[in-house]
């Protein structure tokens, strides 16, 4: 049985240029009406329909799960990506019909936390969006560092210390500020828990720093998607439907298996939720994985793939699917 | 038409039955003439017209008496409903859930009005018309879950979802087989589920727990799970083994008919939407024995399922001290005659 999320009719009612890289979009149910209640930390997948391609590409809700009329979300443009975000930036217009997914959460708040403390760095922003929307409603204690390229580039700055005061620390790179982490980490009250959303280098810096000073794993939480790089195609079979598929060089394993008409599981489509892991039956050549879910050991086994972001280069390779 | 509540007794003088259509409505646990675990998980989805599928959130004629029962247990026993203080948000889901699905199912018992965060929640089968503000533990007069709880048939386990595991961390236990939410509040899956035997051995519960923390919010799952208690109790819990495990000893081939019944458990899974926790809904339905045998075929599958039941089973299900005179009883139900597959009546 497919794990998976039910579908959203959803219509664009508005596109918001942030910044030079950065816009928002917000939908509503096509149909009226609310949309599902979520909670802070919680994705969506948006399906991008661009002639014969689909992109299914997660993005995180930024709205606060308080109000539901509206789900909001922010995309960076990413000119080198596989289209993606291009696709949202310049083929998306207001009142456009569009599908989502359910929400689904990864990244949730841990509501046990005597403390929340919330490490951002550029659009790694959005999902706080949302949980300190959520947090601040109940009273929860939270503290928000928040380290952006530059004054310019910087998203939701102004509205984030607008709402939340002091508890906002803005760090701009263009004026050589940095997070004081060990500091931070030194001086937090017992039963803190953190939270990690940004680039691949700040999460490893932050897991890093606090493991380096004693913090237990499970109070420190992180949101790692990995979006799929392009490469250079290849070609697989699918042993149980019987097919042969060809993976573009924009295209991801998983999407080609979809473009084939079959549908494996899938929820974060970035590499860490699990769900899509297939078992590789035989290869000659070599994996190129990019996700976190597998162990290095299994990395290395030749036996298993995430299809949604990793890739393969040689001869041949058969899947079990 | 609405439901015709039945008044009756789930302890002392016992007056527990199942009406007619009742019967034909439980849901039988066996798709074929053997049992053995299995992780038999399918879509909570809506179901045929007349079986306990028919609406997401089951009620029926036993609904008043339950709800009469279940006060009487925290009357004894407040600790049978507990919630660990991170967990509020989830009964408010919890709260959520149940008023809306009641609700549009049984609009005849129970409406739900919503201005905002005001909302009006009318029971009529309980006669409660309560108006409260969603969120504000002060406009109700218990914490939302048991508030809920109190007006819902079966058991409820919410857990939390961290860590790549579930943690037991709130419920309204009090019609459970034979285990204890005050011994169980804080564990997670492995630990709770450590007595069971066989299942782990066979990587069980690893793959349930795979998929149920990846259950999503709008695609509950459900499965059966079944054992057997002696007088219709609802109530069989390690706390009041004492009151109850006698009851074992009672069984004799006269009186199998009305003592000994099927237990039936419809386990679902929610996942809720502003807590991320999961819900796992467990109601208790019981049948007769007298009143299983007016199914022929069930009356056949039965008698073959409880005589080749695996011994380690029979003994974690406590069905050893009367299993054989059940047994004798039922083969005279069961000419040998195929049955067909699948779980209804023919």
């Amino acid at each position: 049985m497919s794990a998976g999320t039910n579908k959203l009719n959803v219509t664009v009612t508005e596109v918001v240029a942030v910044n030079e890289l950065v816009k928002r979009f917000h939908f509503e149910r096509t149909d009226g009406g609310n949309l599902p209640t979520f909670s802070g930390g919680a994705h969506v997948v948006v399906e991008m329909r661009d002639g014969d391609t689909t992109r299914l590409n997660p993005y995180s809700l930024m709205s606060s799960p308080l109000a539901t009329r509206d789900y909001t979300i922010s995309v960076r443009r990413d000119d080198v990506g596989r289209g993606g975000s291009l696709f949202m930036h310049n083929r998306v217009k207001r009142g456009m019909e569009m599908v989502i997914s359910y929400p689904v959460n990864l990244f949730s708040l841990d509501l046990r936390a005597k403390k929340h403390l919330m490490v951002a760095g550029g659009i790694g922003i959005t999902p706080f969006l949302a949980q300190t929307a959520q947090l601040a409603s109940s009273g929860g204690n939270f503290e928000l560092h928040y380290t952006c390229r530059s004054e310019s580039l910087g998203s939701y700055t102004e509205v984030l210390r607008e709402r939340y005061g002091n508890r906002v620390n803005l760090y701009y790179d263009e004026h050589n500020e940095r997070i004081p982490l060990d500091r931070l980490l030194a001086t937090q009250p017992l039963g803190t828990h953190i939270y990690v959303c940004g680039p691949a280098g700040m999460i490893k810096w932050v897991r890093d720093t606090a493991a380096a000073h004693g913090w237990p794993d499970d109070s420190v939480h992180y949101e790692h998607f990995a979006a799929p790089q392009p490469g250079t195609p290849f070609d697989v079979r699918l042993a149980v439907s019987g097919l042969e598929i060809h993976v573009g060089e924009q295209q991801s394993l998983l999407e080609a298996i979809e473009a084939a008409g079959v549908d494996p599981p899938y929820l974060c489509r970035g590499g860490v939720c699990g769900q899509c892991e297939t078992n590789v039956i035989s290869y000659d050549g070599t994996f190129k994985h990019n996700d976190h879910w597998l162990s290095d050991e299994e990395h290395c086994s030749g036996k298993k793939i995430m299809p949604c972001v990793s890739r393969f280069e040689g001869r041949s390779l058969v899947l079990e699917r | 038409m609405g439901i015709n509540f039945r008044k009756e007794t789930f302890r002392d003088d016992f007056t527990f039955r199942n009406s007619p259509e009742n019967i034909r409505r439980f849901p039988f646990p066996y798709h074929e003439d053997a049992y053995m675990y299995s992780v038999n998980i399918e879509p909570h989805v809506p179901g045929p017209k007349n079986s306990v599928f028919e609406h997401l959130v089951d009620v029926d004629e036993h609904y008043v008496s339950e709800m009469q029962d279940r006060a009487m247990v925290l009357a004894e026993d407040p600790l049978r409903c507990q919630s660990l203080p991170h967990m509020t948000l989830a009964g408010w889901d919890l709260l959520e859930l149940l008023m809306t699905e009641k609700a549009a199912s049984y609009p005849e018992h129970f409406s739900l009005t919503r201005e905002g965060d005001r909302w009006h929640w009318i029971n009529r089968p309980l006669g409660i018309d309560d108006t409260f503000t969603f969120g504000d533990v002060s406009t109700l007069p218990y914490g939302p879950m048991e508030y809920i709880t109190r007006q819902s048939q079966g058991d409820f386990a919410i857990l939390d979802q961290r860590d790549n595991n579930l943690w037991m961390d709130a419920g309204m236990i009090t019609t459970q087989a034979d285990w204890s939410l005050d011994f169980d509040i804080g564990m997670n899956f492995f630990e709770w589920h450590a007595p069971v035997p066989l299942a782990h051995e066979m990587g069980v519960f690893t793959r349930a727990l795979k998929y149920l923390t990846n259950i999503q919010q709008g695609k509950p799952a459900r499965r059966l799970n079944w054992t057997m208690t002696i007088n219709p109790r609802l109530d069989t819990s390690p706390e009041n083994f004492h009151k109850w495990g006698g009851d074992r000893l009672t069984v004799t081939p006269e009186n199998v008919g009305q003592k000994v019944h099927l237990r039936v458990e419809l386990q679902s899974f929610w996942r809720l939407p502003r807590s991320n926790a999961l819900v796992f809904p467990i109601r208790c339905y019981l049948l007769k024995m007298d009143e299983l045998v007016t199914v022929p075929k069930w009356a056949r599958r039965f008698h073959r399922v409880l005589r080749d039941l695996p011994v380690e089973l029979a003994e974690y299900k406590g069905l050893t001290r009367y299993r054989q005179t059940t047994v004798e009883w039922l083969s005279k139900h069961d000419d040998g005659a195929p049955t067909s597959p699948g779980f209804s009546p023919d």
